[in-house]
């Protein structure tokens, strides 16, 4: 048999089918598999709230797109070239993502009239439908062929069944021509403690790579080559990984204890299972009661000298503010992570959105600026929640720390620095009493008071949240002194502009007609747009911001170099209600509030929607 | 709890800050800082290795009066603030200090799971029966039918024992003492400190703006003979000068007269703070004499010795450590799964 190759440069697979068909696990294993065959990769794992939710709906429905290619990415592509759909729900929900033309794979066996009438087909068979005849359908009964691969080993039937998607991982690495063995090292590595489970998982996978080679409707083959990227070594990480990662270096190189308090909450839980996995570099993770608890430990723990960090989403910072005024106030070092999820109240726990920025700014009460540091993709959130540790120890402070669902669980390559290479970090520990003597709320030049850690003889103090005294820290009710130490706490934060980068134009020209200002997890889709909209000749550039609070000095003169500045964020409008106050420039909003990132079309189309007329 | 080094021996004197202390003349809480001061002077623990951490309400204001290091936290948050000094900094002395609306009201949920997790630190709960720094509404310890400002018509919520609450947590040390009795404070203090786990006493404290004279029949005399029973490991459950003594009928306590010559004090139960059971049966003396009550116990309800929460959890990395050798940063930043790209 004759097969055809045809090269592409860049090809968006998205596997879905019913929460328990094992989507996340073969997208996952797909990523792997070709980030280490030299992609470039980008993911965007789409799944239900509920754990269990009724099978065979369209809300069971488990999604996950990846986008590989042989140049850089920055987005798991706006189409699918490849829809592999479990189920009739499954197609249901993500048909309209298939690009024209493109290649479904269907398990009929998901087509039967059960799940039509599950997934409210009205019992047309969609895979009929006459608009199918536009796309490339593969459509066979995955489910019968794993059960004939099986049937003569001891698995039973049931259990035999649940490896069809194995079957359909297999027949996929014959269409992109991938080596199978990551998977089976991870097969083997899974089910070490059950060598029939080895086994079978192992021969679904190869059947469904020679059913590729030997059935003629596969005749048809994808080469999509390895990306230039720069030359280093590689590895896949995800947004929380990443995070928990960029925290046990920064206690690292700090020589801090790395404490998390945390209470589970979706989607920020896997940074406290990552977490404690890593006992063996010191870091105590606490799981806590609630979420107060989880702050309120992690302070207890920056009090006693520790790096203390906790994390949640948006529901659960509402909880720890008033605990985080409390650090405002007491001037400790503190991280919080918020990884955002749609909201308001519990909203939507597994869908992404960064509605909580005014929340991170204004949230708490009184008179409370924090800084706030954004992450802006999955690999990025190692270097941005290092910042964000670093803002903390050097200036005595809480920090926000923003990342959101679709940073979290997505994935990409990562060009993962040395640890020697990355920047020493200093705390304000003071190990004796001063020569001028010790004063708890003295400050530096930076107005940053001293880290003065219990068991250090002579540096006994207390703290607290009733408002204090300059100097001494001493409870003080003195009019002039409270607005005093207001000022001085909001100058604190605002001279930390003094020591964060410029903000630089990630793209496009220096100045001219349009500035895409983003921050957060737009940024891959903002970048895709501006790079084609400079190729198309649109005078578009991009910034992204990762420090939010305070901003970059020279940001209101940077807005001034352009005619229009759009923001999209997604959310109702908050970064631009901010930048419109502080700097009187007039912009122009582009919200999203789906639960789902932009594609980088609706960001070119905004652009060419106010571009002026030539 | 105790386990910091000693040093040469300090005064009570020496953990007296330098501010002036400000709760109202006559509270409770002066004389329970005294016995406080002394009692941790007499531990022989460093200054600087003492952490006293509070929430808020009146006996909040406790750090501000200490000699060592000490936080003023948030409102029923010091129990979760000292949890994660303690798992932090195992090497201190930890003193949480609060009050019957700081930690069972607004910060129940901390105490419970404080309590279960047995952190070696110490509990001081000022139970006053009355919310004091906020001028008089009435707390989740006031007495049913309580008239305050906010319930003008009587208390109608059922009021918390809390040391049964605590037994019900688990606690591993429980007790309860009051603040005219500084001797039996002092004492039960330092049991208190060198008790390893999360060690709970209850301290009866009045508060004589709000409601004063609350706790008069364990205090005055001619009241206290009948209403106080004072526990002892060892000793039979007498008192009223010996007078009178608990006996179990069945599972019953009873009230039995000592002076007719039909019972004496062979007949008394007698205290066993490890015996969870009978723990529980005296945390549950709780009403009053003249509802047909027995006497208030004062003492060490219960003892019991479990780990402590830091302690597993160093263990955990010192066990991580053994095994898979201290963290190394780049092979955790390299994971698993590398390529290299020329
Ligand atoms: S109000 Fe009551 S409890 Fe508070 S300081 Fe005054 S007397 Fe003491």
């Amino acid at each position: 048999m004759q097969d055809t190759t045809e090269a592409l440069d860049e090809v968006v697979v998205l596997f879905a089918g019913d929460s328990g068909d094992g989507m996340q696990l073969t997208g996952n294993q797909f990523t792997n598999t070709t980030a280490l065959f030299g992609n470039d990769v980008s993911t965007f794992p789409n799944f239900p709230a509920e754990i269990r939710a009724p099978q065979g709906t369209v809300g069971g429905v488990s999604g996950f797109q990846v986008k590989f290619g042989s140049h850089r990415l920055f987005t798991p592509g706006d189409e699918a070239d490849v829809l592999v759909a479990m189920n009739a729900a499954a197609l249901k929900a993500n048909f309209d993502k298939l690009k024209k033309g493109g290649v479904l794979i269907a398990n009929t066996d998901g087509f039967d009239s059960k799940n039509l009438k599950l997934a409210n087909c009205a019992d047309v068979n969609p895979l009929q439908a006459e608009r199918m005849n536009e796309y490339n359908v593969q459509a066979f009964n995955f489910t019968q062929l794993t059960l004939d691969t099986l049937a003569d080993t001891v698995i039973p039937r049931k259990e035999a069944a649940r490896s069809k998607n194995m079957f359909v991982l297999g027949l996929l690495y014959w269409m992109f021509n991938r080596s199978m063995e990551p998977t089976e090292r991870f097969i083997e590595t899974k089910f070490r403690k059950s060598p029939e489970l080895i086994e079978s998982n192992l021969k679904v996978l190869r059947a469904g790579y020679h059913f590729g080679e030997t059935n003629e409707a596969f005749a048809h083959r994808i080469d999509v080559k390895p990306a230039e990227l720069e030359p280093g070594v590689y590895r896949n990480i995800m947004g929380n990984q990443a995070t928990a990662l960029g925290l046990i270096a920064a206690a690292k190189k700090s020589g801090l204890e790395l404490f998390y308090g945390s209470y589970p909450i979706t989607p920020a839980s896997d940074i406290l299972h990552e977490l404690a996995k890593h006992r063996n570099f010191g870091v105590k993770t606490f799981q806590a009661e609630d979420e107060i608890a989880a702050v309120a430990s992690s302070i207890g723990a920056s009090f006693a000298g520790s790096l203390g960090v906790t994390a949640s989403s948006g529901p659960g910072i509402a909880l720890k503010q008033e605990a985080i005024g409390l650090a405002v106030m007491l001037e400790i070092p503190l991280v919080v992570v918020n990884v955002q999820r749609g909201g308001p109240s519990t909203g939507l726990p597994t869908k992404t959105e960064q509605a909580d920025l005014m929340q991170a700014l204004y949230g708490r009460n009184g008179e409370a600026q924090m800084p706030v540091v954004a992450a802006n993709s999955p690999q990025e959130a190692f270097d941005a929640v290092y910042e964000a540790t670093r803002i903390a120890l050097e200036f005595m402070t809480p920090v926000m720390f923003l990342s959101d669902g679709y940073i979290a669980n997505g994935a990409e390559p990562w060009k993962f620095p040395k640890a020697a290479d990355l920047p020493e970090l200093k705390t304000q520990k003071i190990s004796e009493v001063p020569s001028e003597g010790f004063l708890p709320y003295k400050r530096n030049a930076d107005l940053v008071r001293s880290w003065a850690v219990p068991g250090t003889k002579g540096l006994e103090h207390r703290l607290g949240g009733l408002e204090k005294d300059e100097l001494t820290g001493n409870v003080s009710y003195d009019p002039d002194n409270h607005e005093k130490m207001v000022k001085i706490r909001a100058e604190k934060v605002a001279n930390i502009a003094n020591h964060i980068p410029e903000q630089t134009i990630d793209q496009g020209p220096e100045s001219g007609e349009v500035l895409i200002l983003g921050w957060g997890s737009t940024y891959g889709a903002i970048k895709t747009a501006v790079a084609q909209l400079n190729q198309e000749g649109f005078e578009v550039a991009h910034a992204h911001l990762r420090y939010l609070n305070p901003f970059p000095k020279n940001l209101g003169d940077l807005l001034e170099k352009y005619n229009q500045v759009i923001i999209p964020e997604m959310n109702d409008g908050q970064l631009i209600n901010i930048i419109q106050a502080k700097y009187s420039k007039v912009c122009v909003p582009l919200d999203k509030i789906k639960g789902i990132p932009f594609t980088a079309n609706e960001i070119k189309e905004k652009v060419k929607s106010i571009y002026p007329e030539s | 709890m105790s386990e910091t080094i000693k040093v040469p021996k300090l005064k009570a004197k020496d953990f007296e800050s330098d501010q002036e202390v400000r709760w109202c003349p006559g509270c409770g809480d002066h004389a329970i800082l005294k016995q406080v001061q002394a009692a941790v002077a007499e531990i022989g623990v460093a200054p600087e290795n003492v952490v006293f951490i509070s929430g808020i309400g009146c006996s909040s204001r406790f750090p501000y009066y200490m000699n060592t290091y000490g936080m003023h936290s948030i409102h029923g948050r010091a129990t979760a603030i000292a949890s994660g000094l303690k798992a932090a900094r195992k090497d201190l002395s930890v003193w949480i200090v609060t009050g019957d609306g700081d930690s069972l009201s607004i910060g129940g949920n901390h105490l419970i799971h404080l309590l279960r997790r047995n952190f070696n630190v110490n509990v001081l709960l000022f139970n006053n029966e009355i919310y004091g720094l906020t001028k008089g509404q009435y707390s989740p310890t006031s007495p049913l039918g309580l008239n305050t400002k906010s319930s003008p018509m009587g208390v109608i919520d059922h009021p918390f024992n809390p040391t049964a609450l605590a037994l019900g947590a688990d606690a591993t040390f429980v007790s309860r003492v009051i603040d005219r009795d500084p001797r039996h404070l002092k004492k039960t203090l330092i049991e208190a400190n060198e008790h390893q786990g999360t060690s709970f006493v209850e301290i009866y404290q009045n508060c004589p703006v709000f409601n004063d004279g609350v706790f008069s029949n364990y205090t005055e005399r001619g009241l206290k003979e009948e209403h106080t029973l004072y526990m002892e490991a060892g000793k039979p459950l007498v008192y009223a000068k010996e007078t009178k003594g608990i006996r179990l009928n069945g599972l019953k306590p009873e009230i039995v007269d000592l002076t007719t010559g039909e019972f004496s004090a062979d007949d008394c139960l007698v205290h066993d703070p490890t015996d969870r059971t009978l723990a529980g049966i005296l945390s549950r003396f709780f009403d009053k004499l003249e509802d047909g009550g027995l006497p208030r116990p004062f003492g060490v309800f219960y003892q019991e010795d479990r780990f402590r929460y830091e302690e597993a959890l160093q263990l955990q990395i010192d066990e991580a450590m053994a095994s898979k050798g201290e963290g190394d940063l780049d092979a955790l930043l390299a994971g698993n799964n590398n390529w290299v790209i020329q």
